[in-house]
């Protein structure tokens, strides 16, 4: 399947049987090399889900609900909130929907542009199927009937601090405009206890400037590295907006609103879950930090 | 099909060379013309050397009154010197129309390349006729070719009786050996190609022989417009590289262009880098709608073609 021999490289090496399988009935059709038309590659991502499963499973221990609610064949949008800090949420969703999802899917998310200048960050985004933030890009990927995931919060979600956790910032209205153009249900999600994985206090600006990114984290544990906590990731009922994509902006704008505080009563739902499963960590005598940080 | 006849410029270039051998095979009359030699032509194809813009070559469309003609003879940096270039490009161009007017042409095809478009960190995958060309800003050598593509397509409303098509072709790789992409790769198996540290973009290749059928589905049926000519689905540069037999080298970008020197016979100049980190993917959608064309050959087939031809 996978060519000549110099493509047993190590991408594949680091595949897991389980994902190989799983791979398997991904809809998604691979060229002879492995890469589909968009740029997806069939080694990139078993490597990639065979790195995350360990967090997804054991570090984080996300609790899904209500993955019924993405469909099993055909395109939808996933909209949710971003959590501050480094984001681990998107990597969550994908893992949720290759190893909890029946049939496994792939979803494709959108990248800040300044990340396609970036050496082998923007090539390793390609081979994963992570596109520029382009509204031509979102297009094609519903048009082949793919996942779409979109955080309309973007690069304003990650860089909010600790004392603005679970706040929605303002979202951007480009989402519902391509749900409405490309005929595509959207699935808003919620994902819950990013915000605590890396508490983010301040922002180093100069840095950021010097680097060339929007903002660089610096986390309240001052180590960049996510915390072990719980998180929570809940998928809510798929919503159908009627239009074709033409409308004013205050019509657009209603949309959006609507979407939101699906959202936010997602996210609501989400901290009442996380918090019970916390007390009950806590009630058996697991430390605490684990579930609630360190103070 | 006998009585059509079809004037070639620059019939001598390689795809020049397949294009005329193929439509004398669909039935047609070829002439062609080209300031470079083709020695031995095959029976059937009247080659005559002349410069497009002198005036010999209009004596050949005023003496065979061409039903078709094709235009090939555009040159890349890698062919020209750019007062040479800009001579070629815009003038022949321009007196290729001019021609096709004068003398009855009833179909002209103009071929034009995908790079056009340009190679730019925020431009999208699948880019369709609509998008501009950027290529003018991010690679000025190739300003010349984005010209005489847009001259071109004016000829659409400035010559409304000509059935002009501007076909925009993706790399191609086949049995000529030439070409932008098959110069970078080189001649070699084995032959180790310069790419940019950390960036691998998709590149979009098709076969000479895909190519020349194109050209032959826009001159089949009268047809009007600007369209998108790929083949195959793209692929990675570093997997192009390694299933053409070649050795992809990746070099940081500051050392670019004093590596690519020693490594290649013709280095591109340092504005192409652009091109070997940011992908140019066209929609070729409309013109397999509008023609019915289909590519045959995968890119295994014509990657592994290629690598045959190295050897």
């Amino acid at each position: 399947m996978l060519g000549t021999p110099h493509h047993r490289d190590l991408w594949s090496r680091l595949t897991s049987e389980e994902v190989e399988a799983r791979l398997d009935r991904l809809d998604v059709t691979f060229g002879p090399y492995g890469y589909d038309r968009l740029g997806l590659s069939r080694r990139h991502i078993g490597a990639f889900y065979s790195a995350l499963e360990p967090l997804y499973r054991r570090y984080f221990r996300v609790a899904v609900s209500g993955l019924a609610h993405v469909p099993p064949a055909g395109r939808a949008m996933l909209i949710g909130n971003h959590s501050g800090g480094v984001p681990v949420d998107a990597a969550m969703v994908f893992c949720s929907l290759f190893f909890d999802h029946d049939p496994p899917r792939h979803a494709h998310g959108m990248v800040e542009k300044f990340a396609q200048n970036l050496p082998f960050l923007s090539s390793l985004f390609s081979r994963l199927g992570q596109l520029s933030g382009l509204p031509e890009h979102a297009a094609q990927i519903l048009h082949d009937e793919r996942l779409l995931l979109v955080f309309p919060e973007g690069v304003r979600g990650t860089g909010k601090l600790f004392k603005d956790r679970y706040q929605l910032t303002r979202f951007g209205t480009g989402f519902v405009r391509i749900a409405l153009q490309n005929k595509s249900p959207v699935v808003p999600f919620a994902f819950v206890g990013g915000e605590e994985a890396m508490p983010v206090i301040y922002h180093a600006a100069p840095l950021a400037r010097l680097l060339g990114v929007p903002y660089v984290p610096i986390p309240k544990h001052l180590v960049p590295i996510p915390k072990p906590v719980l998180c929570e990731l809940l998928y809510g009922a798929p919503i159908t907006l009627e239009g074709d994509g033409d409308e004013p902006e205050e019509v657009i704008a209603l949309h959006v609103t609507r979407v939101r505080e699906a959202i936010a009563a997602l996210i609501a739902e989400g901290r009442a879950r996380r918090e019970a499963r916390v007390s009950a960590l806590a009630a058996v005598g697991k430390r605490r930090w684990w579930g609630e940080g360190w103070e | 099909m006998s009585a059509l006849k079809v004037l070639i410029t620059g019939v001598g270039g390689g795809l020049g060379r397949l294009l005329a051998q193929r439509l004398l095979q669909e039935g047609w009359a070829v002439v062609g013309i080209d300031s470079r030699d083709w020695p031995d032509p095959p029976p059937g194809v009247q080659v005559l050397s002349a410069d497009i813009r002198k005036r010999a070559a209009e004596d050949v469309f005023r003496l065979h009154r061409p039903t078709a003609a094709v235009h090939l003879a555009t040159v890349t940096h890698l062919e020209a010197r750019p007062e040479e270039r800009y001579r070629i490009n815009l003038g022949g161009t321009q007196a290729f129309f001019e021609h096709c007017h004068a003398y009855g042409v009833q179909r002209a095809v103009f071929v034009g390349r995908h790079t056009i478009y340009g190679a730019a960190p925020d431009a999208p995958l699948y880019r369709t006729e609509d998008e501009p060309p950027l290529a003018a800003a991010t690679y000025p050598s190739l300003a010349d070719l984005v010209g005489a593509d847009l001259f071109a397509a004016s000829a659409l409303w400035r010559y409304p009786e000509i059935h002009t098509s501007v076909l925009r072709v993706a790399y191609t790789l086949g049995p000529t050996m030439r070409g932008t992409l098959a110069s970078y790769l080189g001649g070699r198996l084995g032959q180790r190609v310069p790419m940019i540290m950390g960036f691998d973009p998709l590149f979009q290749v098709m076969h000479e022989y895909d190519a020349v059928d194109a050209i032959l589905a826009a001159l089949a049926r009268p047809l009007r417009g600007i369209f998108n000519v790929a083949g195959p689905d793209p692929l990675p540069l570093s997997a192009l590289c390694r299933e053409a037999g070649r050795v992809p080298v990746s070099v940081p970008q500051l050392l670019y262009t004093s590596a690519a020197r020693r490594l290649l016979r013709d280095p591109l100049p340092s504005s192409a880098l652009n091109h070997l980190k940011y992908p140019v993917v066209i929609n070729d959608a409309a013109f397999r709608a509008a023609t019915g064309f289909t590519h045959r050959l995968s890119e295994q087939q014509l990657l592994s073609a290629f690598y045959a031809y190295s050897k």
